[in-house]
This record gives C-alpha cells, sequence and structure tokens, in this order.
C-alpha cells in the first residue's frame, strides 16, 4: 500500500507551520512573490496566541517625538539585549519596522490616532521615545485580524486545527511535514520546498504563564529534532506583571502599558520600590524623582523615564525581591496603581477606560477590581522566550537547507532579553524576510522525494498511546513539568536545581514514553497533550541544560550561584543541538560581530 | 481593596456538570462533580473535567482571558465565553449545564464547526483603501474619524451573536444571510475612512440583511459589548434605504443617463 492510500498528501512550494503574526506575515509574502502557500495552524484562523499582545508594536516612526529614529531603536534593542542580540537582525528590525506598520495600515489597520491624525506611539520599557503604534490595549488583535483579512485573499491555503509531528528531511534537506488534523484525526503529509517554522513560544512548560495553551515549543522541537540549533534557549522572559488572583488567573497578562500610561508599582508598605535600585546602564535614562516620571509619561521631552519603565528583566527581579522580602500583597505579588493619575488629570476614570479597555475588563470580570480606582495585584508570570531556531540574520534560513523561521520560535533579535512592543514589529518584519527567502529559495529547487519509512516512523509513534492501556494520562505528567521547571528553573536559577530539573525531565521523558490514552482519534485532547508534552520536554531540557552552561547573571537568566555578569560569557551564545546518538550537546558559539558602523551607534547612544 | 477582603480561599464546594458529550450523529448529556474554589471559571471546570474524569472531553479554548473568542459554548442555555463565566455568578448549588453552540453543527463533544464563518467572510469585498495622504506612504486620519471602526473591530470572532440569532438558529439560513458578525464586518469595512468599496448592493442582494429584525440578542451576548444591531447593522440597513429605496434618490435616478 503506498503512502498516498493512508495519509492525505498536500503538496506546496512553501510551508507555513504556525498562523500567527509571523506566519501570516510569511505566508502573504511568499504567495505574493507567486509561491503556492500552505499554511497549518494547530488552532483556528486568527486565535493565535499573537491575538493576547497588548501593548503595542515597536517602530521608530517619529510620530510623537521626532527625534526617534532607527539608530535610537537599534541601539535600545542591543541595550535590552545585553548585547548578545545579533546585530544583523537588530538593524533590519530598526529600520524596516516603520514601512511594516504602514504596510498595516494599508491592509486596513486602525490604529489610535495623534492630534495631527498620524498612528499615535505611547511609551514602553526600554524605549527610549514613545515608539509603540498601538490599538488601545489590544494591538495584537488589530495586527492579526488585519493579516488574516488581508491574507485569505491572497491565495494561501490555511489548514486549521491540525498538527505537525515531524518535519520530513531527504539528504539534510527539507521535504516537508507530517501531522494530523484535529477533528478526524487523519494523517497528512504536506510535501513542500521550503517549509517556515512559526509556532511561537514555549511558555506552557512554566505553571505560571500568560501563554495559551499552544505554547508548548512545537517548532523549537520539530526543527531541533530534524537538525537545526537552538540558540539562547537560557533566555526566558519573565513578564514583571501577570494576574496572581484569583488562582485559575494567574499568570494571565497585565500589558506594560498600564505603566506607560502612568502606572507605578508600590509595595505592601505603600512604597515605590522601583527608584530604590537603577541599573548602571540605564543611569542616566531614569527619571531622579516621582515628579519627573510623571512628566516624562504627559510627554515633557526634558524629563527621563519612571523605573517602572526599565527593561523587563529588571523590573521582574525587583518585584520578587520585594515580595521574597516580605513585603508582597495578600496573594503573593505587589500593587500596580493606574487610579492615582485622578490626581494629576481630570476624568481620569473615563480615560482609563478608553487608554486600557481591556485591562479594565479583565480585571473588572476575573477578579472583581475597578482599576479606576482600585489597585491591582500583579507578579512575575512567564511570557516569553528570546531563545530559539539560530538563523541567518538576512535571510531567515536555518542551518538545514530549506528550513526557515520567523516570529518568536526564532533567536537572534531580543539576545538576552526583549523590549516590550519589539516582539510584534519582529513577526511581520522578519515574517516578510522569511517568506521572501523562502519563495526565492523554493523557486531555486524541486520538491524533495518522502522517504516513506520516515513517514511511517512517525505516523506509528503517535499511535502507540491508543495501544497501551493503564498508563497515566498526559495532563498529569505535563503538570508535573510545569511544577519542576516553575520552582528550578524559574526566575531564580542555580546550578543545583538545575541538575535537579534535568533528572526530573529524564524521569518525565520515561513515563511519558508509558502514557495511554483512551478513546477516539476525533478532537481527543488527552491525545493533543500526550504530542505537545513531547515538544515541551524536548524545550525544557534544553533551556535547563544551557542555563546551566551560562555561569553568569544577564539579561532575562538570573543566577543566584553566579549574581555578576562576566564579560567572558558576552562573548559567545549557547547553542543546544542533537548529536548523533541523540543526545543534547550545548556548546559556545561567538556572538555576531557588530560592524563598525554599528559599533559606533551603540557607542553614541550609550 | 476587594480582592484583599476576599473570602477564604480555602472554601470549596462540589458543583454538578452535565455537559453534552457526542458528536455528527448525536449525544447525550453526562454528569460530573466538579470540586469549585473562589475566582473559578467555567473553563477551568472542564478543564479539571479533563483532567479527572474524562480526559478526551473535546473543548476548543486558548487565551483564557476573553481575547480569543475561541471557547463560546452554552452555559445554562445562555451563549458565552467559558472563559469569562465565573462560577459566583450562576446559581449556588444548581447544576450546570453546558451545551455546544448549536447553530453549527457539532464536532464532538463542545467543540462545533464553524467553518461556515471563514466561508462567509471571504466572500465579502476585502478593503480597497484610498491612495495614501503622504509621500511615506501613510494616512491622515482623525480619531474622532476612527472611533467608530475601532468599536467594531474589538470583535473577537467568538461567534455567540451567529448562534443567537434566530435567522441562524431556528431558521437556518446559513445560504441566504450572513449573520450580525460579518453584517457587522461590512459595516466597519463601509465606515473605514480609507475604504472605496462599495458593499450596499450585496449586503442588500446577497447577505440577507432584510431578514434581521433587530431583536438585539446579538448585542446582549457579544462579549466585547460592541453595538452591533444599533451602531453597525441599523446604519447599514439605512443606507441601503438611502441607496436603493429612497423615493427622490429613485426618481433623480430614472432621469440621470445611464452609463
Amino acid at each position: 500500500m503506498s503512502l498516498s492510500d493512508r495519509y492525505i498528501v498536500h503538496e506546496h512550494d512553501v510551508l507555513v507551520i504556525g498562523a500567527g503574526g509571523a506566519g501570516l506575515r510569511a505566508a502573504i509574502e511568499a504567495s505574493g512573490s507567486g509561491a503556492k502557500v500552505g499554511v497549518v495552524c494547530k488552532s483556528l484562523l486568527g486565535k493565535a496566541h499573537t491575538v493576547m499582545a497588548e501593548g503595542g508594536m515597536a517602530a521608530a516612526m517619529g510620530n510623537v517625538d521626532d527625534r526617534d529614529n532607527w539608530e535610537v531603536h537599534f541601539a535600545d534593542t542591543m541595550r535590552g539585549g545585553q548585547y548578545l542580540n545579533n546585530p544583523i537582525m537588530a538593524e533590519h528590525h530598526a529600520k524596516e519596522s516603520p514601512d511594516r506598520v504602514r504596510e498595516l495600515e494599508a491592509w486596513g489597520a486602525v490604529f489610535d490616532r495623534t492630534k495631527e491624525g498620524k498612528i499615535l506611539q505611547r511609551n514602553f520599557g526600554g524605549h527610549r521615545y514613545p515608539r509603540l503604534a498601538h490599538v488601545g490595549d489590544r494591538t495584537g488583535l488589530e495586527l492579526i485580524r488585519t493579516l488574516q483579512d488581508h491574507g485569505i485573499h491572497q491565495g494561501m491555503e490555511v489548514f486549521m486545527e491540525m498538527t505537525v509531528v515531524s518535519l520530513l528531511t531527504t539528504g539534510g534537506r527539507i521535504a516537508g511535514a507530517v501531522g494530523y488534523d484535529r477533528e478526524r484525526g487523519r494523517m497528512r503529509i504536506w510535501r513542500a520546498k521550503a517549509v517556515i517554522l512559526a509556532t511561537g513560544g514555549i511558555g506552557k512548560s512554566f505553571r505560571i504563564t500568560s501563554n495559551s495553551w499552544e505554547g508548548t515549543g512545537d517548532g523549537h522541537a520539530l526543527g531541533y529534532l530534524a537538525g537545526a540549533e537552538l540558540m539562547d534557549m537560557e533566555f526566558v522572559q519573565f513578564h514583571p506583571t501577570g494576574m496572581v488572583w484569583p488562582p485559575s488567573v494567574r499568570g494571565i497578562l497585565v500589558t506594560e502599558g498600564v505603566r506607560g500610561e502612568g502606572g507605578v508599582l508600590r509595595n505592601s508598605e505603600g512604597k515605590r520600590f522601583m527608584f530604590d535600585d537603577i541599573p548602571e546602564a540605564y543611569k542616566n535614562q531614569v527619571a531622579k524623582d516621582e515628579e519627573e516620571g510623571w512628566r516624562y509619561v504627559c510627554g515633557d521631552k526634558n524629563a527621563n523615564r519612571p523605573p517602572e519603565l526599565l527593561t523587563r528583566d529588571h523590573v521582574a527581579r525587583c518585584i520578587n525581591r520585594e515580595i521574597k522580602a516580605g513585603r508582597g500583597s495578600p496573594h503573593g505579588g505587589v500593587y500596580l496603581d493606574i487610579g492615582w493619575i485622578k490626581e494629576k488629570i481630570p476624568n481620569a476614570a473615563a480615560h482609563i477606560q478608553r487608554k486600557l479597555p481591556s485591562m479594565y475588563h479583565q480585571f473588572k470580570q476575573l477578579a472583581g477590581v475597578d482599576i479606576t480606582t482600585e489597585r491591582m495585584e500583579v507578579g512575575p508570570t512567564t511570557h516569553y522566550i528570546m531563545g530559539g531556531i539560530a538563523v541567518d540574520g538576512d535571510t531567515q534560513m536555518s542551518c538545514v537547507p530549506g528550513l526557515f523561521a520567523a516570529g518568536e520560535v526564532t533567536a537572534g533579535l531580543h539576545g538576552a532579553n526583549r523590549l516590550g512592543g519589539n516582539s510584534l514589529s519582529d513577526l511581520v518584519v522578519f515574517g516578510k524576510l522569511a517568506g521572501e527567502h523562502a519563495a526565492k529559495y523554493a523557486k531555486s529547487t524541486t520538491v524533495a522525494e518522502v522517504d516513506a519509512a520516515q513517514v511511517e516512523s512517525h505516523g506509528r509513534a503517535i499511535e502507540e498511546p491508543f495501544e497501551r492501556s493503564g498508563g497515566e494520562n498526559a495532563f498529569a505528567i505535563q503538570s508535573a513539568l510545569q511544577e519542576a521547571m516553575q520552582d528550578l528553573v524559574g526566575i531564580v536559577r542555580t546550578e543545583k536545581e538545575m541538575q535537579l530539573a534535568l533528572v526530573k525531565i529524564a524521569e518525565f521523558k520515561g513515563r511519558h514514553a508509558m502514557v495511554s490514552v483512551s478513546g477516539t482519534r476525533e478532537y481527543n485532547p488527552g491525545w493533543h497533550t500526550t504530542i505537545d508534552l513531547s515538544y515541551m520536554l524536548i524545550v525544557s531540557e534544553s533551556i535547563a541544560r544551557s542555563a546551566i552552561e551560562r555561569k553568569e547573571s544577564r539579561g532575562a537568566q538570573f543566577r543566584e550561584d553566579y549574581p555578576e555578569k562576566s564579560a567572558e560569557c558576552g562573548t559567545f551564545n549557547l547553542i543546544a543541538k542533537r548529536a548523533s546518538d541523540g543526545s543534547m550537546t550545548v556548546t559556545r558559539r561567538p556572538i555576531v560581530p557588530m560592524r563598525a558602523d554599528l559599533k559606533a551607534i551603540v557607542e553614541k547612544m550609550k | 481593596m476587594t480582592n484583599a477582603t476576599a473570602q477564604s480561599p480555602d472554601e470549596s464546594r462540589t458543583v454538578q456538570f452535565r455537559v453534552w458529550r457526542g458528536n455528527r450523529d448525536g449525544g447525550a448529556f453526562a454528569s460530573y462533580p466538579v470540586t469549585v474554589s473562589e475566582g473559578m471559571v467555567v473553563l477551568d471546570c472542564v478543564h479539571q473535567i479533563q483532567a479527572v474524569h474524562a480526559p478526551d472531553l473535546a473543548c476548543r479554548w486558548n487565551c483564557k482571558a476573553g481575547k480569543c473568542g475561541s471557547c463560546s459554548a452554552e452555559i445554562n442555555g445562555t451563549p458565552r465565553l467559558m472563559c469569562m463565566t465565573r462560577m459566583d455568578t450562576l446559581p449556588a448549588d444548581a447544576v450546570v449545564t453546558i451545551e455546544p453552540m448549536r447553530s453549527f453543527p457539532s464536532i464532538r463533544d463542545l467543540v462545533t464547526d464553524v467553518s461556515w464563518n471563514f466561508r462567509v467572510k471571504q466572500k465579502i469585498k476585502p478593503f480597497k483603501p484610498r491612495k495614501p495622504d503622504n509621500a511615506d506612504g501613510s494616512w491622515t486620519m482623525m480619531q474622532v474619524d476612527v472611533d467608530r471602526v475601532q468599536e467594531f473591530r474589538k470583535c473577537i470572532e467568538c461567534f455567540l451573536c451567529q448562534d443567537v440569532c434566530h435567522v441562524l438558529r431556528d431558521h437556518h439560513k446559513h445560504d441566504e444571510f450572513i449573520g450580525p458578525r460579518f453584517l457587522m464586518y461590512n459595516a466597519a469595512l463601509e465606515m473605514h475612512p480609507l475604504d472605496t468599496e462599495n458593499r450596499l448592493r450585496d449586503l442588500k442582494d446577497n447577505d440577507g440583511i432584510g431578514y434581521c429584525n433587530i431583536t438585539k440578542c446579538c448585542t446582549k451576548v457579544c462579549p466585547e459589548h460592541i453595538g452591533i444591531t444599533d451602531n453597525a447593522i441599523i446604519p447599514m440597513k439605512e443606507r441601503i434605504v438611502d441607496e436603493f429605496y429612497d423615493p427622490i434618490t429613485r426618481l433623480f435616478r430614472m432621469f440621470k443617463p445611464k452609463g
């Protein structure tokens, strides 16, 4: 019996895996250059995690402060990433994001406006000038809906609610992917000349996270298993402000936009603790007192930012310190107060509801808190991974010929810490580049033959859980993994705890191999979680191994046993790669050198 | 401080859930006990049922924060998002009934086939902007001019408005009527300050806007509190009247040379 009897076979020039901002932008670009494009996504179209992005997308358009330009944005991004970023990607990003924002407007996006009728830009952590184009606090929805509504008319074929279980390679180059549809559980093969991974993040490996069920690191693991390199996996961003109460919403994001609009952080003693600790790299950029911080929020060009708008890694650590010192809120967070601005402006309640409508509703409905008059309780939540597939900075191709990556699944742009707002712009800047170069690559090659034995072995592997009985269900192992990662590889790390995490991960792998699934193949969450869990285990291992190897504290990684930054560690990125025996190796690679002209920009902006 | 004075977090109770289990060939309700603690929403309860009693219970969800519109269902007969329905807003100690959206075909359990909505959207004429106002390819638009379109663009496509609409739910006019979501989608495009396309004839002839008799059920269930009927559908109905039925315009048109 041939493969096509048992598998539904599709053929495309470019296959995009993931339909968030990066995947859709890549698919639009590749379709536009004449390629036949398929898009596979785990959820319905328009539901990807991009929809959760709130604050805005960073682009140095200078609409609010004309001193802004790509050089300032480039320097801010490199400083925020503690200089482990790929400067070529940071340059593309800073130069091209204004065009990508304007392009969204041409496709129907409706951003908030300045008094002059231009696209409005707001303040955000680590950005020197107001830079984030936004729509209230639902910018991600605007971005994904715009790309979706434009994209469906560009000729791409969309496969909704389908999961890819493996990439296919033939002779070391990409041949496509194999997977199944969640509705019926039918196996499918997507043959393709080029594949773009745009699968987003890994937050579900941790207990407290802002990520949805989809954030299981599929693309990270698929790429890794196909021979691609995972870079900077130790850098997991803990967003400083997630909801902490009630328990069932713990981790849900509270946008940095609250602080951008004047929100302040206080401990249980009522003290604005962020003034207590200003990092060296930012000491010339922070307000000297509360009054100057407020002037900055109001747009005074001579004022410096309030310390609440320092980078996320720093703010998260300060909040953690307050909680550990016993100065936290009743449910283990600190207070975020936006209601206080009523002392400064008339109609503050209406202003807050207009600028932060979904935060208002989120707290009102889920926590019974009116943010216009009451303080929010917030604490750090696993939000984003800076690490991912290592790619060429210009083309977005990985070391596997024909395998590209864009968006959160990719490493390079953000280095050791991502600035808020740089993610949405990342999606569209590098989505476009990946789409363009994947289509170009596809034109230069033919579709590789699919290795039937390879397909069959993947097909068998995912069916096995149905044949076993009496094993655990995957949900139990998933939550044990989340506990372990949260407690042992979280915001404060030590070698001893992370070694313990590795022992546990090995144990979870053994238990995962024995999982049994009940029910049928039709829309069966127990089965889907079994497959997601295999990705989470690989990703978690790479995070722990890389974090052990980086013996310093830098950006998002804080090591209690190595609390200082080391100059030597600033010279390399860490690469996790699959060895021929199947084990994971972690090696150092010298950082991408900065061109002299870029170096001069960084020096000038210091 | 509402959240600081909340009742004891240890206080939990057991609530019986009736959940519809089945597929396109039919199904029945199954009962599950759920341990409910403070602050839980209906979606948490469904997840608990999956983890403890029925790992194969099918349910669609993503963001768990009312932003993606995936977890639409009928809770005690009312179309709602499961992630935004707090248990303490439902009658205490009563059985909670969860069913899938009834206006769409069943796939399995709480998951329905909503693909019709995606096909409907594909047929609506896309956004067609006027030439850029400025050399950098941008446009000048004032906030007051985009406010009403921004209201419609808050839509999270949960399709609860489609589910509740009697034209679809009771009369099954899926072939003749696009439903409140897409009437509003047309309105968002028609009221977009930059758009140059005209969709009024499509709305009248193909999209079945005349079927809407303004019962406002869609507006009532919208989790984003969008004024679907008042702000989107009624203005579109008015524009259609102006364009096609206004006697003065028609008279004027009779004497206007064609071409």
